[in-house]
């Protein structure tokens, strides 16, 4: 059950979609065939998915980790811009430079970069116990102002017409494509490949055993002998550091510079990716694949169909919230209140009534 | 007696219970007259829990019929079963730990009333039981034995006329013991009926008049306690003779091997017990006691010795001269130091996790279930089906859950485990609470065999009798404080009593006559009651 209860949630968020939209006024189901089901039958879109569920798929992995051991690291959106950030530092330094070490090293900055601003919420935690979900989520406003203030002072391309941007990277910066004449590129194997990884990690090495104890039960970890700051350390380095190379990726990827409108949201979309993969990596390559069908999706709808942009957050939402609901009542049972009958309440009176010979007992409720 | 009603308070007709794979109960019937305490045995698995909790309405039978005060019942819920005058102390306890001690016993009502008349009427509860119980406190600050007599008031709150009591008194000390029995016997002969579940045959043979036993869901037997010997009671629930424990006298002891002395630690905020200044060391060969009331820093003292708390101890562990106070919970294990705590569910074991899994928890380094930081399944694999046949865990095997198993079979899991690395020194919480007569004997006798070859064992447990069977010697914890250690042999019951209940030094020796070592040291006879 606990693995049917993303498939009802996609299939309520569908209905319910559809019934909104229409009581907006807009043709609800013919929504949700240009957002869910059209991009599917459009091998052109394909590549689109594959290039929107990469990153969406390695914060999710990344997250995942984290949240198996109950560390919430909200701040994956903040972690993806400081990668994206450290990957252009990078970059802008070796603008003259040629050869392929360039790459690696922006990669790798960007690594270090998500990991550094996920670094910021461990010390917290582990020093002086601050709520990491807090922590992790105020940096990202500052991760977006950081952002602006390179856009628009030091990092702006002095040849960019004043337009808030770095300059282009070269060709030995850029991510190379998988797949000739189409936009799939290096990410998206890599993805596929920390997933794998990750779920390697997650079941087979003592870390991963490490993480799942400290989730299911912290006093046993203890005992086990796995303090709880590593765990929150192992937990928000992962975070952090896969969230950043999803930055960095993206950067060097599709967006080939930096710009303003870098941070798409991808940090808090995989959160639902994350859970409605069941924080199992390979789950999350599927989950993945639906999230960026809504963006996907969405973006068409705009154009065919003139659906609000906003919509796309809204089926992501509506995912979000029926998983929830559905997890709680694939555990749980909703029982209607049942009274004990008025008479049997009073154990006094149901006594004078037992021995009076009345049979107060006698089948009373039988349910199953 | 026979001036009370004619019909029994409760008789059970031919119940029985299945479920997929096992028949928990097999047409079980017998009968408890009002006013009696009839105890009700079997080991493990052998279906009382089953057979409770149809009483209690949890369950319902497929068959068979209850009768309550001559009246054909069918008990649907807890709450049908409170309505009509069924009471039940659970084993497990049923408690939120964020709210205090009033709060949940108001959630335990079916109809609270309002908070002050509530805490009066708990207040007379606590009084005249003698029961000590602050009702504001929070139960997450409160210890295993303080957590059970909350049970007991909400059940005594209801004014019950039949008191199913699972092991009450697996956390009391003697004197509590006997405060209990005192109010039992008080129940009993104010007309309730009480329906008695314990696994010390020693208590049931002064307690009960009457006992039923159950074997593999049948019953197999009835006896009257009060003429059986504790060893006769323990065969027929066995089915079979009673294994005497090997006689440990003629092991030699070694040099003190596992020394702590001057440990200090901070207790837990805000409510546990600090540690002060405890000192004790133990010879190869030997197990050492630690007796006490649950709460009085027993928890803490654990996990200062295996290395969960770090935070603020002073004092030194020492194994073999190896100082281990700054090593952290892996190195000690390494070095020799196993341990096993209290609590098995979520403390020693992970009850969401494999058996095979919950073998990698304590015993990757020193079995080798590890390498590289990579999992070895089939070693851990292997290791946990050693363990499991080696302690006879009554299991599917390594894949099972370890929250599927029966709290006895967790048990001998958990205490397989941690022998079967052959520690030097082990340290064990409360070894066999809550497990049955032939697997307590059991896990006994393995702490033996581990002494026999030459280890060292400290047993940390609140039932006097096993530590007077085991130990070679003990010492009693109070408010964090360790007493002088002291041989068990000619030791003085009342003496370990009083310390058990804080009471220290010059003012035991006033105290006179003791009674001297006894296994059975039991309370008094049960009083007639007045006609």
């Amino acid at each position: 059950m606990m693995l049917a209860a993303p498939v009802i949630a996609v299939a309520l968020t569908l209905v319910v979609g559809a019934v909104l939209f229409t009581l907006l006024g807009h043709d609800g189901l013919g929504a949700i065939l240009e957002i869910f089901v059209k991009p599917l039958f459009n091998p052109y879109r394909w590549q689109d998915l594959l290039v929107k569920a990469a990153p969406l798929a390695m914060i999710a992995t990344g997250l995942a980790i984290g949240f198996r051991a109950n560390v919430w690291n909200i701040g994956a959106e903040g972690q993806y811009i400081l990668g994206g950030l450290a990957g252009t530092g990078i970059a802008l330094a070796t603008l003259d430079m040629s050869g392929g070490w360039i790459l690696p090293l922006m990669l790798l900055a960007g690594i270090v970069g998500g990991m550094a601003w996920a670094a910021i919420p461990a010390v917290l935690k582990t020093t002086l116990g601050v709520n990491e979900i807090l922590s992790s989520l105020m940096l990202n406003y500052v991760a977006i102002q950081l952002l602006y203030y390179l856009m628009r002072g030091p990092w702006k391309d002095p040849m960019g017409f004043n337009f808030p941007q770095t300059a282009m990277f070269t060709a030995d910066q850029t991510l190379p494509m998988v797949v000739p004449g189409t936009l799939i590129h290096l990410g998206v194997p890599l993805a596929v490949a920390v997933a794998l990884t990750a779920f390697f990690v997650m079941t087979r090495t003592i870390t991963g055993f490490q993480m799942r104890v400290v989730g299911l039960a912290p006093k046993a970890a203890a005992f086990g002998g796995f303090g709880a700051a590593s765990t929150v350390w192992i937990a928000l380095m992962a975070g952090g550091g896969l969230a950043g190379f999803a930055g960095i990726l993206e950067a060097s990827g599709p967006f080939g510079q930096m710009v303003p409108q870098f941070p798409t949201g991808y940090g808090y979309t995989a959160i639902i990716v994350a859970f409605l993969g069941r924080l199992n990596p390979l789950g999350i390559l599927l989950a993945a694949m639906v999230l960026a069908l809504t963006y996907v999706g969405g973006e068409s709808a705009q154009t065919t169909i003139g659906l609000p942009s906003a919509a796309t957050g809204v089926f992501q939402a509506m995912m979000l919230f029926f998983l929830l609901a559905t997890d709680i009542l694939v555990r749980y049972r909703v029982v209607s209140g049942r009274a004990a009958p008025k008479t049997a309440r009073a154990p006094g009176k149901a006594e004078a009534e037992a021995k009076s010979g009345a049979k107060t007992g006698e089948t009373k409720v039988v349910t199953a | 007696m026979t001036a009370k009603a004619a019909a029994p308070r409760l008789e059970l007709k031919g119940i029985s219970k299945r479920f997929p794979g096992v028949v928990a109960n097999d047409q079980v019937s017998f009968a408890v007259p009002a006013g009696t305490i009839h105890a009700l045995l079997g080991e493990n698995g052998a279906g009382k829990s089953t057979l409770v909790k149809i009483i209690y309405g949890v369950q319902s039978a497929d068959e068979g019929a209850i009768v309550f005060d001559g009246n054909l019942v069918q008990i649907g819920s807890p709450k049908e079963a409170r309505a009509l005058g069924i009471g039940m102390v659970f084993q497990h306890f049923s408690l939120f730990e964020a709210m205090t001690v009033l709060e949940n016993i108001a959630l335990g009502m079916d109809d609270p009333p309002p908070r002050r008349q509530l805490e009066a009427r708990v207040r007379e509860v606590l009084d005249s039981y003698g029961l000590s119980l602050d009702p504001h406190r929070y139960v997450h600050t409160l210890s295993v034995g303080e957590r059970q007599r909350i049970e007991i008031v909400r059940a005594l709150l209801q004014e019950p006329r039949l008191l199913i009591m699972d092991e009450p008194t697996s956390v009391l000390t003697p004197q509590e013991v006997e405060e209990l029995f005192k109010t039992l016997w008080r129940l009993a002969n104010e007309g309730c009926s009480i329906l008695y579940i314990s696994h010390k045959l020693h208590e049931i043979e002064v307690l009960c008049e009457s006992a039923t036993i159950l074997r593999g869901g049948k019953v197999v037997g009835s006896c009257d306690p009060r003429r059986e010997s504790a060893k006769s009671m323990a065969e027929m629930m066995i089915g079979g003779s009673l294994k005497d424990l090997s006689d440990k006298s003629d092991c030699s002891y070694g040099e003190d091997r596992f020394t702590v002395s001057g440990l200090s630690a901070p207790g837990e905020p805000p409510f546990g017990t600090s540690l002060k200044d405890v000192s004790f060391s133990v010879r190869s060969g030997e197990i050492f006691g630690i007796a006490g009331v649950a709460g009085n820093g027993q928890n803490e003292l654990l996990a200062v010795i295996s290395g969960e708390t770090q935070a603020g101890v002073t004092g030194s562990i020492r194994l073999e001269g190896r100082e281990l106070s700054q090593l952290s919970v892996g190195a000690r294990r390494k070095a020799g130091l196993a341990s096993s705590p209290e609590e098995r569910n979520g403390h020693a074991a992970v009850p969401a996790m494999s058996l095979a899994e919950n073998a990698i928890l304590s015993a990757r380094s020193r079995m080798g279930l590890a390498s590289g930081g990579v999992i070895k399944g089939g070693a851990a694999k292997d290791y946990a089906t050693r363990v499991i046949e080696a302690f006879s865990v009554k299991a599917t095997g390594p894949a099972a859950a370890a929250g599927s198993l029966s709290g006895g079979n967790l048990q001998k899991f958990v205490m397989g485990r941690e022998i079967m690395q052959n520690p030097a020194v082990f340290v064990v919480s409360q070894p066999t609470w809550g497990v049955d007569a032939g697997a307590a004997s059991f896990i006994r006798q393995a702490m033996i065999d581990l002494v026999a070859k030459g280890a060292s064992v400290v047993v940390v447990s609140q039932d006097l009798d096993e530590l007077l069977e085991l130990c070679d010697r003990l010492a009693v914890i109070n408010e964090g404080r360790l007493s002088e250690a002291m041989d068990v042999k000619g030791i003085d019951i009342e003496k370990v009593g009083l310390l058990m209940g804080g009471v220290h030094g010059s003012e035991i020796d006033g105290a006179g006559a003791g009674r001297a070592a006894d296994p059975s040291h039991a309370p008094a006879k049960r009083p007639e009651p007045a006609l």
